[in-house]
C-alpha cells in the first residue's frame, strides 16, 4: 500500500521539483561552507604570516582571528537561511506532495 | 517495580551523599582546595534537582520509543541545549580554555573545526535522517540492507566510538574530581558510573536529556558570568585586552597568527576532516536527532545547538585570553608561587582558575559543579548510545529478529546500561594513570571513518548493497584504529617505540576514502539477486527520506 503512494509521489512534478530546489539549495550552502572552511584551513597551513597580520595599522585585531569571527557567524547565519526556507517554503511542498498522494488513495 | 525504583533512587542519592561527605581533602597537595565545600553544596543541589526529574521521568518512560527518544516529544529548542549539552564536554570547557591561554589563534581555530561539521549535518543530514531513523542510526543505514549483518557492523562501530570516549571522559572525570573537590580518584569514578546508571536505568532518554539541558543552561551561564566579569577588568576593550596579552605572553604579538598546531598541511586537513565530519558519526549525537517530533523540530534543534556552540567557543575564547593575564600573572595559581611555572592542578585548570579569581570561590564552586555536571550529562548520553545499540541493534533485531517484546527490550536495555556503567568505571581505572588526549580524537576518527562513510551512502547513494555497506564499515573501522594505533600518540607516547610507523597525527584523511573505496568496489561488484533488491527498494527509502511520509511520529503521552 506505502510503496503506491510512494510511487504516485515520485511521479508528482511537484515532488521533482522541491527535491531540486531544496538539493539545489542545499548543497550550494554547503559547497559554500566546506569551500571556506577548507580554504581557511589550508591558509593557515601554507599561508600563517599572511594571517597574522593586524587587519589595520596599530589594531590588535590580525586577519586570522577577524576572519574565523566572521565564519562562526556567517556558518550560523547561512544554518538560518536554510532552516527558515525549509521550514517554511520547503514544508509546504512537502505537505502539498503528501496531501495529493494520499487523496488519491480514497 | 515502583518500590523498587524508590529503593535505587534512594540508594544513588545515598552512595552521592557518602561520597560528599567523604570529601574534605585528605592529601597534602589538596590543602589548598579550601573552596571544597561551595562546589560540594552546588554539585549536591545539581544532583538532588537532576534525581527528582529521573523520579519524574521513570514515570513516563515505559516504552522502548520513551526509553530511547523520550516518546520523540523533546522540542526544538529543548534538544538544541541537550545536543549542544551532548557535544560540550568537560573537556571542551577545561581543554579548550587552556588551549586557548597557551596557543591564543591554534585554540580558536580548532573550535572553529569543532563548530564547522553543523551547517553540514544541517544541509545534508538532519532532515534524512530523522525521516528514516527510529531509535538509532543503524535504523536508518540497515533500512533496505541485511538487518542481522549491517546493524552488527554498525552497532559494533558505535560501541567502540563510546568506549573511548567513555575512557576519556572517566580519566578525566576522575582527575578533575580529585582536584576539585578532594575525592579520591576511585571513588570519583565509582560516583560517576553509578549516578550514570541511575539516571539512565531509570529516566532513560527523558532523563538523560532534561540532565543535559540543565547542564548545558549550568555551562553558558557560569561561561558567560566568568567571561564577562574577566573582560570587564579591561573594559570590555578588545583592543586593551589584546595589548596587555600579547605584551606578556611568550607567545607575543605571534599569539595571533597560527602556530605549529597545524602548519602540516595533511594533519590540518585531516584533522578538519575527522572533527567535521565525526560529528556526524557519533552515535550519541545522531540519537539526538530521533527524540524530536518531525523534520522541522529537527532542523531547528540542529540551528539552536550550533547557535550555542558557536556562542560558547567565542566566549571560551575571551576566557582563554583574559586568563593569559588573570590567571597567568598572578603567583597565588602557580606551584610555589612562581609566575610561568607549573599551574597549580596542571594545564586544564585554567578556566578553573580563572573562575576563582573574577568570581571568589562561589563562582570557582558553581563553575566545578558544572564541569562534574557536564561529565555526568555526557557519560549518559553515551552509556544510553551504547546501550541502544547493544539492546535495540544486537538483541531485538539480531539475536531476536524483530520478535522481543517491548518490556523485554527495555529490560536488556538497562542491563546493557549497567554492563556498560561497570565497564566504564573499569576502564577508568585500568587508564588512570594514562595519557588518555588520543582517546576523544580516535573516537571522532572512527566516528567519521566508521559510521559516517556508511551513513551517508545508505542515504544519498542507491547502489549501496549489504557487501559493499560491511566491507566499507569494518574497512573505516579497522584502518581509523590501525593509523592511530601506529601514530605517535599510541605508538610512542604509550606503547614506547622509538618513531611513529603513521607519520600523521589524524587518521581521517587516509580511513575515510578507504571506507568510501571499500564501500563502493564491493557494491558494484555484487551482482547477487539481494543486492539487486536493495537497490530497487532504495526508490521508497528515497521518498521517505525527502518527504518523511511514513516515519515514525512522536507518541502522545
Amino acid at each position: 500500500m506505502s510503496s503506491e503512494i510512494y510511487e504516485r509521489m515520485r511521479v508528482n512534478p511537484k515532488f521533482k521539483e522541491l527535491v531540486s530546489t531544496r538539493g539545489r539549495f542545499a548543497w550550494t550552502l554547503s559547497i559554500i561552507v566546506l569551500v571556506l572552511f577548507y580554504g581557511f584551513v589550508l591558509m593557515v597551513a601554507y599561508n600563517p604570516t599572511a594571517l597574522g597580520q593586524p587587519v589595520s595599522d596599530g589594531s590588535m585585531l590580525t586577519v586570522g582571528v577577524a576572519a574565523e569571527l566572521f565564519l562562526f557567524i556567517f556558518f550560523w547565519t547561512l544554518s538560518a537561511l536554510y532552516v527558515n526556507r525549509a521550514n517554511t517554503e520547503f514544508d509546504a511542498m512537502t505537505q502539498e506532495v503528501i496531501k495529493q498522494a494520499r487523496r488519491e488513495d480514497k | 517495580m515502583r518500590r523498587l525504583t524508590h529503593l535505587v533512587h534512594a540508594l544513588g542519592l545515598f552512595v552521592f551523599c557518602a561520597m560528599a561527605y567523604a570529601g574534605p581533602p585528605v592529601e597534602g597537595a589538596m590543602e589548598k582546595q579550601s573552596t571544597n565545600w561551595h562546589a560540594i553544596i552546588m554539585f549536591c543541589i545539581f544532583v538532588a534537582l537532576s534525581m527528582g526529574i529521573t523520579y519524574w521521568a521513570s514515570s513516563r518512560t515505559k516504552t522502548t520509543s520513551d526509553f530511547y527518544t523520550a516518546g520523540g516529544g523533546i522540542t526544538g529548542l529543548q534538544n538544541g541545549l541537550a545536543i549542544a549539552g551532548d557535544y560540550m564536554s568537560a573537556a571542551t570547557l577545561l581543554g579548550l580554555t587552556a588551549l586557548v591561554y597557551g596557543k591564543g589563534f591554534d585554540g580558536y581555530l580548532y573550535m572553529l573545526s569543532f563548530f564547522a561539521g553543523w551547517p553540514i549535518i544541517l544541509f545534508l543530514m538532519a532532515e534524512r535522517l530523522r525521516n528514516l531513523g527510529r531509535f538509532t542510526f543503524s535504523d536508518i543505514t540497515a533500512f533496505r540492507l541485511d538487518q542481522g549483518k549491517v546493524r552488527t557492523m554498525a552497532a559494533i562501530s558505535s560501541l567502540v566510538v563510546v568506549c573511548f570516549y567513555l575512557i576519556a571522559q572517566m580519566v578525566g572525570a576522575g582527575q578533575l574530581i580529585k582536584l576539585l573537590f578532594g575525592l579520591d580518584y576511585n571513588i570519583a569514578i565509582f560516583g560517576v558510573g553509578i549516578l550514570m546508571m541511575v539516571y539512565v536505568t531509570l529516566g532513560g532518554m527523558v532523563a538523560t536529556t532534561w540532565v543535559q539541558i540543565i547542564k548545558a543552561c549550568m555551562l553558558l551561564s557560569g561561561g558567560t558570568l566568568a567571561m564577562l566579569l574577566a573582560f570587564s577588568q579591561f573594559g570590555f576593550s578588545f583592543h586593551t585586552l589584546m595589548e596587555k596579552a600579547t605584551a606578556v605572553h611568550t607567545l607575543g604579538f605571534k599569539l595571533m597568527t597560527p602556530g605549529g598546531l597545524l602548519s602540516n598541511p595533511i594533519n590540518a586537513i585531516s584533522l578538519g576532516l575527522g572533527l567535521m565530519f565525526g560529528t556526524a558519526g557519533l552515535p550519541h549525537i545522531l540519537m539526538r536527532f530521533f527524540t524530536v517530533t518531525d523534520a522541522k523540530e529537527a532542523r531547528k534543534s540542529v540551528l539552536y545547538a550550533s547557535g550555542f556552540v558557536a556562542y560558547f567557543f567565542n566566549v571560551i575564547f575571551l576566557m582563554g585570553l583574559c586568563a593569559i593575564l588573570i590567571v597567568g600573572q598572578n603567583p597565588e595559581f602557580f606551584e610555589g608561587g612562581t609566575v610561568g611555572g607549573k599551574l597549580i592542578g596542571g594545564g586544564n585548570m585554567v578556566a578553573m582558575h580563572l573562575a576563582k579569581a573574577v568570581g571568589g570561590d562561589m563562582l570557582l564552586g558553581f563553575m566545578a559543579a558544572v564541569a562534574f555536571a557536564t561529565i555526568l550529562a555526557v557519560v549518559s548520553g553515551l552509556a544510553l548510545a551504547g546501550a541502544s545499540a547493544i539492546s535495540h541493534d544486537i538483541y531485538a533485531r539480531v539475536i531476536k529478529k524483530g520478535t522481543a517484546s517491548e518490556a523485554s527490550e527495555i529490560r536488556a536495555s538497562k542491563i546493557a546500561t549497567i554492563c556498560l556503567g561497570f565497564v566504564a568505571i573499569i576502564l577508568g581505572i585500568l587508564f588512570e594513570k594514562q595519557n588518555v588526549a588520543f582517546m576523544v580524537g580516535l573516537a571522532f576518527g572512527v566516528a567519521a571513518a566508521a559510521n559516517f562513510p556508511v551513513l551517508i551512502l545508505s542515504m544519498f547513494w542507491k547502489g549501496l548493497t549489504t557487501r559493499g555497506a560491511l566491507f566499507g564499515g569494518y574497512g573505516g573501522l579497522l584502518s581509523a584504529v590501525a593509523f592511530v594505533v601506529l601514530s605517535k600518540s599510541v605508538w610512542v607516547d604509550v606503547l614506547g617505540y622509538k618513531e611513529a610507523l603513521f607519520p600523521f597525527t589524524q587518521p581521517a584523511l587516509f580511513a575515510m576514502p578507504i571506507a568510501f573505496l571499500l564501500a563502493y568496489i564491493f557494491s558494484k561488484s555484487d551482482s547477487s539477486a539481494r543486492a539487486k533488491s536493495e537497490i530497487s527498494a532504495f526508490d521508497d527509502q528515497y521518498i521517505r527520506g525527502q518527504t518523511g511520509f511514513g516515519a515514525s511520529g512522536a507518541s502522545k503521552h
